[in-house]
């Protein structure tokens, strides 16, 4: 028998099944001891889980039935779940105050594997657009249940999430404006600029290698760079200050963003004006269609897949590279994780690290959901 | 073009200036500094710094490369085929996990300290450089891997003489961009405690010192800049080499 | 009429066009003939200034092309060109209906002028109307193509080596098509080719171009007997020549009356076609039916007598 991915996925989560699948910790800062899967609660309670993970990774084997594998990592994903919830009531059970259980290594490695396993068959089945919208909105709606119910909430990041759930809800908007109000600034000054770059092969000359260069920079250093500037426009222009420029926190932050969205927003915008097949561009001029025209009804259309990929680079880039305005006072998840970082508290981490996954993720998943939208033409031809 | 010819020995001079010589730029960063605060960054020598950090991008790197490349040569095998939907699944969905939250969740895997960085920035380049190997090696032109065959070069010897050079261009855009991804993500490293130029920067943020992350910040980004700048020549050379 | 006067074009002190003038007739149909590099296509793309002339102009009806804004004046001008060049977002029916929508036509008469196109392209309309061009082979882009082209009933149709991207048997229907859609709506149109053989098909008149001079404008039949220069005569092929002859001249022109053996040739075959079928068959004459009557015969004589005309 020829290694599969099926195979591949049931050993690697068998063997991630023989690892600690929650650690229980006497208080938030101290490393946790390992609990295996099958110490995790009574053993009645733990059984119907490990049976889901074993059957769902057993129905993973079937290579050529995409549905049926979806199924099994469906399935696995649940009693991976259950187990989680049963352990996370029952290990807290006489273990102290501040004692603090959270899921370990094998937990995350089969995690791992049961997602990967889902997203190859859904690869294989190939929803269209729409139904792969219904499908991510229903695992949202599946883990928004999950973790609104409480079943959870002996978690030790949640427990992090429970005592600071107002500076979370701030920090997740100051997040996602940053990202998005970047990309939306980025969009406002790259259009119009690709679109004269796209005309003008001198400009695209002089603009596309300072702005891959931009891209170049540390973001480190390019946040650390903005500092100083906008301090200084913060302190000599008048008015600045007052709406926010300051050498610290949004401003500056949010500027680098904007820098660093720019190369991918002109240099999609140009390669999607530039993907007109050129005979169509000589039949509108021959036609007589004026060069807005041509813009607004042949070359935007056909471009749009590839700009609009450009906003997606920007957008999962911009959720990722956010994380650093926490270092400048710029707020955003990045404030959790460093926090974390200085107080060796790993559930604080993770409390900042896995919103932004979790965020970029379904940026990129309704952003190539977008994209799909607007390919033109036949719908079924692909 | 002409620019460059100026522009580069320039960056390069004023680099080493601030790595090997940080003490003359004190003029310059003297307006940033806080009132009778350190103007120069001297809690390390900027040279061990930098060496560090680019012995962990260099050592990720190559690390990344070998792994990756090894990969997709065995994906694009045909007893590797069924793992090629699988593996493109990886590199699409590993793509959208920002860096820096790759770093901090070594931290909970791995601890603190250079080590956790490296396998960071390690798993981290596999990605841009798997993705553009695999992408060369599948859309190589036909006609030249019919001719392969056609003069008789058996499988391996159409892999070492024909496709690899054949795809190389592409496979080192990747690993120039994994090395500038490496470059940055090494940077915020010194957040977990790794030896990288990003401690004078954060040392900076910390101490409210602009002259601090000014500092970090322009060693860092001529870095960057520069080995960018030579990673495309190379590209160009080769390219230019083949043909292409 | 289109005509067009002592018209230039250089670039960078390279003449591509050397001052050509020729007039085209209402409703005929001209090709330009020339190697690649003759200027043709630039000759052709300064009647609807997609490319400006250094020097020269155009006149369509009389009044010249220089009077009005270039895309004005491109919207009653036809443009087909190679690799058809449709809008792959659109569908064939916007396709079609590309430049009425231009000229602002109402919805109604735009859909009812494309089903008409594509009835006369013999396309079902109900069953194109709606596809994509990715969706059709390759002769149905290029009849979209055409069809888009003569949308909004143009004074002129230019064609750039419309049927280049073609294989030669459905190169071969294009064109019968084209004659055909031509002769029925009595369009002017002027095409360009590097096919000497596509340029006597179609051409009433054909202009041979040669590093940008027009050295020789004529009737095919001209152009095949009387080269104007050794160029043209390259272009023709010695050898060629008599069967490039033969195949202008339709049955009727030496049709007698008489009995002949085999199967019968329809009168718009020509003696090519009858030359042929003799030498295949082995026979020294061919019938002519016409609604299904035998109305005569051609004899190989005749055929040879015929060929030896022009002397």
């Amino acid at each position: 028998m020829y290694l599969t991915p099926g195979l591949l996925f049931s050993v690697l989560g068998l063997a991630a099944l023989m690892a600690p699948l929650m650690t229980l910790a006497a208080n938030r800062i101290v490393a946790g001891e390992g609990v295996m899967a099958w110490d995790v609660a009574a053993l009645p309670l733990v059984i119907p889980g490990l049976v889901a993970i074993l059957a769902g990774l057993g129905l993973g084997l079937l290579t050529g039935r995409p549905a049926v594998r979806l199924a099994g990592g469906v399935l696995g994903l649940a009693g991976l779940i259950w187990l989680l919830v049963q352990g996370a009531t029952a290990m807290l059970d006489g273990a102290g105050n501040y004692a603090r259980v959270s899921p370990a290594a094998g937990f995350w490695c089969l995690l791992v594997i049961l997602v990967l396993l889902i997203a190859d068959a859904l690869a294989a089945l190939r929803p269209r657009p729409l139904a792969r919208g219904g499908l991510l909105f229903a695992a949202l709606a599946v883990l928004a249940l999950v973790l609104g119910s409480g079943v959870l909430s002996e978690l030790s990041v949640l427990q992090e999430y429970a005592s600071r759930r107002d500076t979370f809800m701030r920090e997740s908007l100051r997040h996602l404006s940053l990202s998005i109000g970047s990309l939306g600034a980025a969009a406002v000054i790259g259009f119009p600029l690709g679109i004269l770059c796209h005309r003008r092969a001198q400009l695209k000359g002089a603009t596309l290698p300072v702005l891959s260069f931009l891209q170049t920079i540390p973001s480190l250093a390019m946040f650390g760079l903005m500092i100083p500037i906008l301090g200084w426009v913060g302190s000599t222009v008048p008015g600045a200050r007052s709406i926010g420029i300051a050498g610290i926190g949004f401003a500056p932050a949010f500027l680098a963003l904007v820098l660093y969205s720019l190369l991918p927003v002109v240099g999609n915008t140009v390669a999607g004006l530039a993907s007109t097949p050129p005979a169509a561009l000589e039949a509108a001029r021959g036609m007589g269609m004026t060069p807005a025209q041509r813009l607004w009804q042949v070359e935007l259309p056909l471009g749009l897949p590839i700009i609009l990929t450009g906003l997606r680079i920007v957008l999962v880039q911009n959720i990722g590279l956010a994380v650093i305005a926490g270092l400048i006072g710029g707020g955003g998840f990045g404030t959790f994780v460093f926090q974390g970082l200085n107080q060796t508290a790993t559930d604080l981490i993770l409390l900042g690290a896995l919103p932004t996954v979790v965020m970029a993720l379904v940026a990129a998943i309704v952003m190539d959901i977008l994209v799909d939208l607007t390919r033109h033409g036949p719908k079924d031809t692909r | 073009m002409r620019i460059g010819v100026i522009l580069r020995p320039l960056l390069v001079a004023i680099l080493l200036a601030m790595v090997l010589r940080p003490d003359w730029f004190r003029p310059v960063f003297e307006p940033f500094a806080p009132a009778g605060g350190p103007v120069i960054y001297e809690r390390a020598s900027l040279l061990s710094l930098s060496l560090s950090h680019l012995g962990i991008v260099a050592l990720a790197s190559l690390a990344a490369t070998i792994v990756a490349v090894t990969l997709a040569i065995l994906v694009t095998r045909p007893a590797g085929a069924a793992f090629r939907p699988l593996s493109r699944t990886i590199t699409n969905m590993g793509q959208t996990f920002p860096p820096v939250a790759v770093l901090a969740l070594t931290v909970p895997a791995l601890g603190f300290g250079t080590g956790p960085t490296l396998v960071a920035l390690f798993l981290y380049g596999l990605l841009p450089i798997f993705e553009n190997a695999f992408t060369a090696l599948t859309t190589l032109p036909p006609a030249t891997m019919d001719a392969a065959r056609g003069i008789g070069l058996n499988r391996w010897q159409r892999l070492i003489r024909v496709e690899l050079p054949l795809a190389l261009p592409v496979t080192l855009t990747g690993i120039r961009l994994s090395i500038v991804i490496a470059l940055g993500t090494a940077t915020i490293g010194s957040t977990v405690a790794a030896r990288t130029l990003g401690e004078v920067i954060i040392a900076g943020l910390l101490t409210n010192n602009t002259a601090f992350v000014l500092q970090g910040g322009l060693i860092v980004g001529l870095f960057a800049v520069l080995i960018y700048d030579a990673l495309v020549q190379l590209e160009g050379y080769l390219a230019r080499r083949m043909g292409g | 009429m289109i005509e067009i006067t002592h018209i230039t074009k250089e670039y960078d002190g390279v003449k591509a066009v050397d001052d050509v003038s020729m007039t085209v007739e209402t409703g005929s149909v001209t090709v330009i003939v020339g190697t690649s590099g003759s200027g043709k296509t630039t000759l052709l793309r300064m009647i609807n200034r997609l490319e400006e002339p250094t020097s020269g102009e155009v006149r369509i009806n009389g009044a010249s092309t220089l009077s009005e804004e270039p895309y004005i004046l491109r919207r009653r001008i036809g443009y087909a060109i190679q690799g058809h060049g449709l809008f792959p977002h659109h569908t064939v029916a916007r396709n079609i209906g590309a430049v009425p929508q231009l000229l602002k036509w109402p919805a109604d008469k735009i859909r009812s002028r494309v089903d008409e196109l594509l009835d006369l392209f013999s396309m079902e309309p109900d069953q194109f109307r709606d596809r994509y061009p990715a969706e059709l082979s390759g002769g149905q882009q290029q009849r979209v193509g055409v069809a888009r082209a003569l949308a909004s009933r143009p004074d002129l149709l230019l064609m750039d080596e419309p049927f280049g991207a073609l294989d030669p048997i459905i190169r071969t229907r294009a064109q019968d098509d084209l004659r055909r859609i031509q002769q029925r709506l009595g369009s002017t149109i002027m095409l360009v080719t590097h096919d000497m053989e596509e340029a006597i098909r179609l051409g009433d008149r054909v202009a041979v171009m040669d590093a940008g001079k027009l050295v020789q404008y004529g009737t095919p039949a001209e152009v095949i007997t009387t080269p104007a220069t050794r160029f043209v005569a390259d272009m023709v092929g010695e050898m060629e020549r008599p069967l490039r002859l033969l195949s202008l001249i339709p049955l009727s022109d030496v049709m007698e009356s008489g009995e002949a053996d085999g199967a019968p040739l329809g009168p718009e075959a020509s003696l090519r076609d009858a030359l042929s079928a003799c030498l295949w068959t082995g026979r020294s004459a061919v019938p002519v039916e016409e609604d299904g009557h035998i109305t005569g015969r051609v004899t190989l004589q005749a055929i040879r007598s015929r060929a030896e005309l022009h002397k």
